[in-house]
């Protein structure tokens, strides 16, 4: 078991800035160079990291918000600075969160400490010792496992700086300029060449530390021939007064190496979650995307590969869960370059009282990818007659020898199964539970057993009550 | 009667999507006995069988169903369950994500709100397998997923043997199986006349699977009655003549 125990107040300091009256005025104002400069100060950034932030936020104020998918209008645009900067009034109290997320804290049987830290009030729990002795752990192995601070002045700054928002970057959207400008912790990894690291390594014990989790920027480079399982996120919802998390992933997966991205994600249901994910694939490489999305207001989440490399891979498995009040608009895309390379996309997605579940896919075949195959596939479930689903897929074939497909299938739970299981004493809710964990199992199989476990109590959990 | 009354149906009409199917079904069956029901396609046999259940798709009209001295007319299906009445499916639905096991164990602790030893019920769920020449390795694959029509056969019959319900209604279940899943079968439940002693309603239109069972009634069923009631003896007559007389009869 892991040791846990109580330590301080989440430190808020970094983002503490004691002239209220010029803050008043800045709120008004937006995002303003003096406070992303100060950010950066206070961060004790290399030079280069002040300018590129400070580009960032240039871009960021001309581009305009993204129209073409979920509303995200109740995302307050000029009270931006309160999101990057949550001040002492806006700290969160116990008292504070809201009753389902206590309750779910509850159910999921998470220590008391540990809920505080979730709902980012109050005491945090160390996760450091943790994290430090995996850490160890893997640099016997010559894995470099830190948090993105350390990593831009560490022994590997050089490797940070070539890739930083290299494949994301800050033109690419708004939020992705936000971002640049903004960013905060996460983690970064390096597995050198031929290694291959057995124990799979969990942002979970990074999300919790302090001002992480909301503008995370997360770099993994695994050089040619390694072999690395990254787990991101936790099953228990998150909660932040602040609602924004527009956190952004880069992934550069080696020739022949193999890289595993699994994340759970089960925000509060306040928050919109804009996450920018890219992987860029050498020769023979393979990238693996899990991904489940069960929490946030509003979602816009299209992980993204790109397969440079001839005879690279990717493979997608996703689940999303829309309850009530929630737009879940995700998906996945990929770019074929190399010759023979392969993607196969798989998701199921699950809408509930009035839930709305969107599957947005992109392929693009370039021309010189000859012998691209490609197999997208979606299903759908509904799970009552006022929550929607809908699959947007879209293909950009430009060689003729690809070979790509598309399957998408939307249903709802089969009134006979429910009986079937009824008539060996399952009650109707466990019943519908059972049949929605079965179409989700696809996913599970592909978690470790005690994520695979925690997804399926999120899935109960979210059935409570769903008969009327 | 000579044995306790386990259920009676009494003057029973079923609708199905507003079509009425039964119209006026009368039953009774005492503990242990075991009950044939027979009759031509579309007369409302699997339909008095999801009635029973309570399948909530097949609306009681009117009549009442009583069972060990309750009336469950209105019960959902979960505790007719709880009671202690079965159906085997005559189509057994695929549930992914569940393995047969687990199910099973699931439902025996529904069943008696107990917690099942791991290590004892995969003794007797093996065990019970072997009567019914089921490969164990079926114990661990999700629920009916992939089965052959013979394997989910099998698989409702592992369960009425590890439920050990009072009542088993049996729809068809020898339906589309070859002699040998037909045998084996008839052997599960042989074995479930043997050891629960429960009662049994086997709906069927051949006569292959009652050769082996002792049969303690046999009923006739025509456009959504019950019109004759006899003994083995009635199974032998319907094996040679057919239903044609009935049909006749009827108009």
């Amino acid at each position: 078991m892991k040791e846990k125990s109580q330590v301080e107040d989440i430190d808020r300091s970094i983002y503490d800035f004691k002239d209220d009256e010029k803050d008043a005025y800045r709120i008004k104002a937006g995002l303003t160079p003096e406070i992303v400069q100060k950010l950066s100060k206070e961060k004790h950034d290399p030079a280069w990291m002040e300018l590129f932030r400070l580009h960032s936020l240039q871009i960021y104020n001309e581009m305009a918000v993204p129209d073409w998918g979920p509303s995200i209008e109740g995302l307050n645009m000029d009270q931006i600075v309160t999101y990057v900067r949550p001040n002492t009034k806006m700290k969160a109290k116990w008292s504070d969160v809201p009753a389902d997320i206590k309750n779910t804290f509850e159910r999921l049987g998470i220590p008391e400490a540990e809920r505080k830290s979730l709902a980012g009030v109050g005491a945090q729990y160390d996760s450091e010792l943790v994290y430090h002795n995996v850490r160890e752990e893997v640099a016997a192995q010559g894995v470099v496992y830190t948090d993105m601070e350390s990593a831009l002045t560490g022994e590997y700054a050089d490797m940070v700086k070539k890739h930083f928002m290299k494949l994301v970057k800050p033109t690419d959207h708004k939020f992705a300029a936000l971002h640049g400008a903004v960013w905060s912790g996460g983690s970064f990894v390096y597995v050198p060449k031929g290694v291959s690291v057995e124990i799979p390594l969990q942002s979970y014990f990074r999300l919790n530390a302090p001002g992480a989790g909301q503008f995370e920027h997360t770099l993994i480079i695994v050089d040619e021939g390694a072999d690395l399982h990254f787990i991101e996120g936790c099953s228990a919802p998150k909660y932040n007064v602040a609602n924004l998390h527009a956190g952004c992933v880069e992934l550069f997966v080696g020739k022949n190496a193999r890289l595993r991205y699994s994340t759970i994600e089960n925000w509060s249901k306040n928050m919109y979650n804009l996450n920018t994910k890219r992987a860029l694939v050498e020769e023979g490489g393979t990238i693996e995307w899990v991904s489940g999305s069960f929490g946030s207001h509003v979602s816009y989440l299209y992980p993204m590969s790109i397969l440079k490399g001839r005879d690279s891979k990717m493979e997608f498995t996703g689940i999303t869960f829309a309850g009530k009040g929630q737009n879940l608009d995700t998906g996945a895309k990929v770019v074929h370059i190399g010759e023979n390379t392969s993607s196969y996309i798989n998701t199921k997605s699950i809408s509930k009282d009035g839930g709305i579940s969107t599957f947005r896919s992109s392929v693009v075949v370039n021309k010189g990818a000859e012998n691209a195959k490609s197999s997208v596939s979606c299903q759908s479930l509904m799970l009552d007659s006022e929550s929607r689903s809908d699959t947007i897929p879209a293909m950009d074939i430009r060689t003729k020898n690809a070979d790509v497909g598309h399957e998408a299938q939307i249903g709802s739970i089969s009134d006979e199964a429910v009986f079937y299981l009824m008539s060996r004493g399952m009650s109707e809710e466990d019943a519908r539970a059972c049949i929605v964990s079965g179409f989700a199992d696809n996913v599970s199989k592909e978690l470790p057993l005690e994520y695979a476990l925690e997804m399926n109590n999120l899935i109960h959990l979210e059935m409570k009550g769903s008969i009327g | 009667m000579l044995n306790k009354q386990l259920l009676n149906v009494k003057d029973l009409y079923v609708d199905v999507e507003d079509k009425e199917i039964l119209h006026g079904v009368d039953l009774s069956i005492g503990e242990g006995e075991t009950h044939v029901l027979m009759g031509p396609n579309g007369t409302g046999k699997s339909t008095l069988g999801y009635a029973l259940m309570g399948n909530p798709r097949y609306t009681v009209k009117s009549g009442e169903i009583w069972f060990k001295g309750k009336n469950i007319t209105a019960e959902p299906v979960n505790e007719r369950a709880k009671d202690g009445i079965f159906l085997s499916f005559q189509n057994p639905l695929e549930i992914p994500g569940v393995t047969l096991s687990s199910f099973i164990r699931n439902a025996l602790e529904q069943k008696t709100g107990k917690r099942i030893k791991l290590w004892d019920f995969k003794k007797d769920l093996e065990k019970t397998m072997a009567i019914l020449q089921m490969d164990p390795s079926y114990a661990e694959r999700d629920l009916n997923v992939g089965f052959s029509g013979g394997e989910k056969k099998k698989a409702e019959i592992l369960q009425l043997l590890m439920l050990k319900p009072s009542l088993a209604i049996l729809d068809e279940t020898d339906s589309g199986l070859d002699v040998d899943a037909v045998r084996t079968v008839s052997a599960g439940i042989e074995e479930y006349q043997k050891t629960c002693k429960g009662s049994l309603i086997v709906i069927t239109h051949s006569t292959k699977i009652l050769e082996a069972l002792h049969v303690d009634y046999t009923h006739v069923m025509v456009e959504g009655r019950i019109i004759k009631t006899g003994d083995a003896s009635l199974v032998e007559e319907i094996n040679e003549n057919g239903f044609g007389s009935y049909e006749t009869q009827e108009q």
